[in-house]
């Protein structure tokens, strides 16, 4: 969408009594939310205070300065933790063969649906391809119970048992990263679908002169084209590989694979919730973002001085 | 491609795969519906089927009657339509104050909002906010305020907004309307397709979620949360003989099957909708300034 420059621009004012009260209709209209924000969004951010200090359910109505500060006890508690190591494992795990996954399906299902001919056929195609990406977890791991599941419809039509959903082992990560490709392959697709569109057609004509065929300007010109966009999404993804949701993680869990699908959200709230310590919850939470944000600058970084574009 | 090409081999072959996706990605959502139709106990035979074996209402009649999802139903309905409504006024209305270029905050407003994009305080310090500061635990409101406007839809809205033309804003204060007239005559009549758009996102929102249920208010299960229970006492008591022993003849594998149903069928029903509107808006969602 264009933007009219030029044609707006307002002088720089000076915040006064008298111009608050000319605009008190824009402020009537916006005070409210910002009160908002600061209540909803503002205040938890305070609650990373909480990470230091030793909050239980008895001391969390204390003022601040007199809860007892504990420094980084709560980290020290976290990493201690019998479950800590396993649920590091699980998240990386999990998260690595999503973004190796998840990357490669959206990128074929993009390059390939862009060479589809049959117009009609594709557009079909594309428009079922994210039906799954509106419809909630809850139900998809309904249906995901049905699919894989012992005696499932992968079972019957392999006639055999391939306990993919009870074996206490990491096969869960797979069927777990199955299922969310299957969910999300055509709504990531469209960012690259949209990338591809910017890419200039005189450079396709140019290579078929060249007698380059459909594969050579596939690799040579759609790939190195969307490439751009390709990095930054890694970054992106990169910078959200502790991230990892606490609602898929659940939902597609049971007591037999639970060792398997625990995550560092889901363990922030067991413990912080589960079993009330406030302080150690957040404290997982507060790692869990330091580390995210850090990977993302890393990447960022390293994307440059590999040559390519930015994220910041 | 505007010259028609002759077609090779490869068109084909993808042509092939894509209908395969196609199958892939609706099959499972198919079966659902043929069990959701099928006899409990014959349901209990093989599950993988497309058309029901032995067609039957009784699960769908089951699961309104006795298995307690009417409430469960009717919430998430009001939730939906309340979050959405209030949502989308709110949204338009700070949206239009953010675009409004001689608005003295407007820079510090904006900036406030963005921010929050990017940071968050994290599920335990919000978690207790909502719980044991503003004990919004098992009231209605827990469903719309702490989600009530979606930054990345009010800058959207901001967006739309900017690309309309100032100079209808400046005749209606030549005619003497105030700044509030000025959104509720003018920008909120030319918005409807962006405020469609939004709509649409919170209701989906709204429908989908599950999370807010299950944290802050147990006590007010939504259609969602009600599959979730159903699902997991599924596992529990899996037993393929006690079916018959029912009187109505369900199983908790039918039930669940009906419910999914049930709690998809709204999002099916809006997805052209969707499907119509939210390609714009993927592309639009860019932070200006």
């Amino acid at each position: 969408m264009k933007k009219q420059d030029g044609a707006v621009t307002a002088k720089k004012k000076k915040i006064t009594w008298q111009v608050l009260w000319k605009q008190r209709y824009l402020l009537l209209m916006s005070v409210p939310f910002v009160v908002w924000i600061i209540i909803f969004k503002y205040i938890p951010l305070w609650g990373w205070t909480m990470a230091f200090q030793e909050v239980k359910p008895a001391t969390f109505a204390l003022p601040i300065w007199e809860r007892t500060f504990v420094g980084l006890k709560n980290f020290a508690k976290a990493f201690s933790d019998r479950l800590f190591v396993q649920t590091m494992v699980n998240t990386l795990g999990t998260s690595l063969l999503d973004i190796v996954v998840g990357t490669v399906s959206a990128i074929a299902f993009a390059v390939l649906l862009n060479e589809m001919t049959f117009r009609r056929t594709k557009k079909l195609s594309q428009t079922i391809s994210y039906l799954p990406h509106f419809v909630s977890w809850v139900i998809i791991a309904s249906i995901a119970k049905n699919i894989f599941n012992d005696g499932g419809v992968v079972d019957t039509l392999l006639g055999t048992r391939l306990h993919l959903m009870s074996t206490n082992s990491p096969l869960i990560w797979v069927v777990i990263v199955i299922i969310n490709c299957w969910k999300e392959v055509g709504w990531n697709a469209i960012i690259y679908l949209s990338a591809m569109a910017g890419i200039d057609t005189g450079l396709y004509e140019a290579a078929e002169m060249d007698g380059a065929n459909r594969f050579q300007k596939m690799w040579h010109i759609t790939l190195p084209g969307i490439r751009p966009t390709i990095v930054v999404m890694l970054i992106m993804s990169i910078g959200g590989i502790l991230g990892v949701g606490m609602e898929r993680q659940m939902l597609l869990s049971n007591p037999l694979v639970q060792d398997h699908t625990m995550v560092l959200s889901w363990f922030s709230y067991v413990r912080g919730i589960g079993s009330s310590d406030y302080g150690l919850g957040t404290a997982i939470g507060v790692f869990q973002s330091v580390i995210g944000i850090t990977l993302l600058l890393i990447a960022n970084k390293v994307a440059g001085m590999i040559g390519e574009d930015k994220l910041i | 491609m505007a010259v028609k090409k002759k077609r090779t081999w490869f068109d084909y072959v993808l042509l092939v795969f894509f209908i395969f996706l196609m199958i892939i990605t609706l099959y499972p959502f198919l079966n659902v519906l043929a069990i959701s139709f099928n006899d409990a106990t014959d349901t209990v035979r093989n599950i993988n089927f497309l058309i029901p074996r032995v067609f039957t209402l009784s699960n769908y009649r089951y699961v309104f009657k006795e298995g307690g999802i009417a409430m469960p139903f009717l919430l998430s309905v009001a939730k939906t339509i309340v979050g959405t409504m209030l949502g989308v006024v709110c949204t338009a209305m700070l949206a239009y104050t953010l675009s409004r270029r001689d608005f003295v905050l407007r820079k510090f407003f904006t900036l406030l909002f963005v921010v929050t994009m990017y940071v968050s305080g994290g599920l335990i310090p919000e978690y207790l906010l909502i719980m044991r500061t503003l004990k919004l635990g098992n009231n209605f409101m827990v469903y719309i305020l702490p989600g009530l406007i979606w930054v990345y839809n009010m800058i959207l809205v901001r967006s739309y907004i900017d690309g309309l033309p100032y100079a209808l804003q400046e005749a209606a204060v030549l005619d003497g309307a105030n700044d509030f007239q000025i959104w509720y005559r003018i920008i909120v009549p030319l918005c409807k397709p962006v405020i469609a758009t939004v709509a649409l996102f919170y209701a989906v929102g709204q429908w989908n979620s599950f999370m807010d249920t299950y944290l802050y208010a147990k006590k007010l299960p939504t259609l969602q949360y009600k599959l979730y229970e159903i699902m997991s006492q599924a596992t529990v008591q899996i037993d393929p003989h006690s079916a018959s022993n029912r009187t109505a003849a369900v199983t908790p594998m039918s039930v669940r099957m009906a419910v999914t149903i049930v709690a998809t069928v709204p999002i099916v029903v809006v997805y052209p909708f969707l499907q119509k509107y939210f390609i714009g808006g993927m592309t639009v969602g860019s932070v200006k300034d």
